[in-house]
């Protein structure tokens, strides 16, 4: 199904319209799950502007944040990421990897007995900070760690 | 499409562990193809949520930065062998995918 329609948008040449169209903003992308996607902050170039239209600004440092990560990744197109909160009343926990075009990597809203865990796999484009950010009880924490990146994941 | 998400949910004591892997490009938008020097437009999942018997336990939102066909592990306390995972993902050009498995018995 979705090779046929990716066939079909290539050969219409609709593709590129809606890369053009989503790169200024005007396509809304996904349908709505339960919210809308956040345009506005995945598609941030600086870290700043990721952690503030993610929502996640005005953090505290946090070492009930546990950061699992390799200290070199030979292939920065698949760094594994743990991230464990210990923090009472966690709903969300969001990653960045600071250097990437776009900082914000992914984030996750914990519901009915999920724990606040998390392990997912994630591109760098070169050696920077993993930073974790935490939502409890409308407080935000965050902790970090360095993985060092050989080969960049975000080139050709 | 078969295969195109992979899932396994073991159980500990009253703790799921669900791992899935999906298949997708997740590409960025920002690599160039080599032959047309012209970008490779933006094609990665965004959202992802998963049920444990049809209540919802994940929701997620995704970035191009999640590495190429994505894998993702969470755990669910409250939860028991037989007990029915789902998981429900839609990219950016609104292809969906879709994975159901069974919380294995203990070993």
């Amino acid at each position: 199904m979705n090779q046929a329609r990716r066939a079909f948008l290539k050969s219409t040449g609709i593709a590129g319209a809606v890369a053009v169209a989503m790169f200024s903003g005007l396509l809304k992308t996904g349908k709505a799950l339960a919210a809308e996607w956040n345009s506005a902050a995945f598609t941030a170039k600086t870290l700043e502007d990721a952690i503030k239209n993610a929502g996640y600004s005005g953090a505290v440092m946090s070492d009930d944040i546990l950061i699992k990560v390799p200290e070199i990744a030979e292939n920065g197109a698949l760094v594994p990421v743990e991230a464990t909160s210990n923090i009472p009343g966690t709903t969300s926990i969001a990653i960045f990897s600071d250097k990437n075009p776009n900082p914000l990597i992914a984030e996750f809203n914990f519901l009915n007995g999920a724990e606040p865990f998390i392990s997912v796999r994630i591109k760098m484009a070169s050696t920077s900070l993993v930073r974790v950010m935490v939502k409890a009880d409308g407080k935000i924490y965050t902790n970090n760690h360095e993985v060092k990146v050989t080969a960049g994941g975000c080139g050709g | 499409m078969a295969n195109a998400m992979r899932m396994r949910a073991t159980i500990d004591a009253d703790v799921a562990t669900v791992k899935v892997l999906m298949q997708h490009d997740m590409e960025t938008g920002l690599r160039k193809d080599k032959d047309t020097g012209k970008f490779i437009p933006a094609h990665f999942i965004n959202q992802v949520t998963a049920t444990l018997n049809g209540k919802t336990v994940l929701e997620a939102q995704w970035g191009v930065g999640v590495a190429k066909n994505p894998f993702f592990e969470f755990r669910i306390k409250g939860a028991k062998a037989g007990d029915k995972i789902a998981v429900h993902a839609v990219d950016n050009l609104d292809a969906q995918y879709d994975g159901e498995v069974e919380i294995a018995n203990p070993a």
